[in-house]
């Protein structure tokens, strides 16, 4: 049921119209926006969640 | 590039960043963050906000995951039917491995923080609830038995269980039958959206049981689950799990929802009948399991504040 993976081709950018090329680079700058908000969230995630982690096993010991 | 079609080779330009958040069915993300938060909300202790967040996000995450790979699985099944032809695998937006590859790196990220944040009986439930979803449903019973949507209905009453889970750190009789509630509304509320779009499922072979056993049964069907469902709902309340907050609230939705199923399941269609029973049942379906978990948590708040 799956695609077949072989049937897309990587797109050389040589070989990409202007327009083409130009939304290429579109897509990759969205894509990196995203991705640098996501990876930019989840640190901060992971400092709330040790920051509460650490405070509860402060509490408990005390 | 958009217009691409699957059955021929395509130079396929980078997927944009929506498409894989459309891999994730952000619609049915919407019912699983919010089943999973009034199970969270509904437990019997408490839980530090950020933790309660990292829990939902995981759980949404995880089934963003799970229906990525289920898109991957199913793209050339996709590609037959008008409902789901234009989602970015069978529409050509996106290559095959993108989308398995976005699909593990969710279901597996999500797990891992669940269990080092949250707990690891509620990651482990949240991995078994993915593999559920991705291979048991998708792969294994959706194309084989007419039965898929009951027991892959089991995939999406995980939420409310691994919320639960989150909060206790172990599984009680309430949160199973959190889990059986949505188990047994899932087939009248698949099988009411299947009687109006049966020709697209037929069309690609999928056996719904309206394709399979027909309509009279299908519908036969449909009012049977409607009514087990109704004392299903009640019985956290008969066990002491609820107050009457909750209860009275099933109650009035339930005997909704079984007049609605009863107008579905005991009627019949000619060749051009509009469906009006089947989508009125389906879109209340929906609504009913909203404002259902919904008075689940605020009769927790109401045991709470003392209201009752």
């Amino acid at each position: 049921m799956m695609n077949d993976p072989h049937k897309f081709q990587t797109p050389q950018p040589e070989h990409l119209s202007k327009e083409q090329s130009d939304l290429y680079r579109a897509r990759q700058r969205g894509r990196n926006k995203v991705l640098g908000l996501v990876l930019g969230s989840l640190a901060v995630l992971f400092f709330a969640i040790s920051i509460v982690k650490i405070a509860a096993q402060v509490n408990g010991a005390n | 590039m958009k217009s691409a079609t699957p059955a021929t080779p395509t130079v396929a330009l980078p997927a944009e960043w929506r498409d894989f958040f459309a891999l994730t069915k952000p619609r049915v993300m919407t019912l699983v963050i919010f089943s999973g938060l009034c199970g969270l909300l509904a437990a019997p202790a408490t839980i530090h906000p950020v933790i309660a967040f990292t829990a939902i996000l995981c759980i949404a995450v995880g089934a963003g995951g799970a229906a990525a790979l289920n898109m991957w699985w199913e793209a050339d099944l996709d590609a037959g039917m008008k409902r789901t032809a234009t989602r970015p695998l069978p529409s050509g937006r996106m290559d095959p491995t993108s989308a398995r590859d976005f699909g593990i790196a969710l279901s597996a990220g999500s797990v891992g923080v669940m269990g080092l944040g949250v707990n690891w009986l509620a990651a482990g439930i949240l991995a078994f609830s993915i593999f559920y979803y991705a291979w048991i449903y998708t792969v294994w019973l959706k194309p084989r038995t007419p039965q898929n949507i009951v027991i892959g209905g089991g995939a999406g009453a995980f939420p409310p269980l691994i919320g639960w889970v989150a909060v206790t750190g172990d599984i009680t009789l309430m949160p199973v039958l959190l889990f059986a509630i949505i188990f047994m509304w899932t087939p009248p509320h698949f099988w009411a959206l299947a009687l109006f779009v049966q020709t697209d499922y037929a069309k690609v072979g999928i056996p719904m049981m309206p394709v399979i056993a027909g309509e009279k049964s299908t519908r036969r069907q449909i009012l049977i689950y409607a009514v087990l469902l109704l004392p299903v709902t009640l019985a956290p309340w008969f066990i002491g799990g609820t107050g009457w907050v909750y209860g009275l609230s099933a109650l009035l939705l339930g005997l909704v929802f079984v007049a609605l199923s009863a107008k579905v399941g005991l009627r019949d269609t000619g060749p051009d009948d509009k469906m009006l029973p089947e989508k009125r049942l389906f879109g209340y379906s929906i609504l009913y399991l909203f404002v259902l978990f919904g008075m689940l948590a605020f009769d927790r708040l109401a045991t709470v504040q003392g209201w009752q």
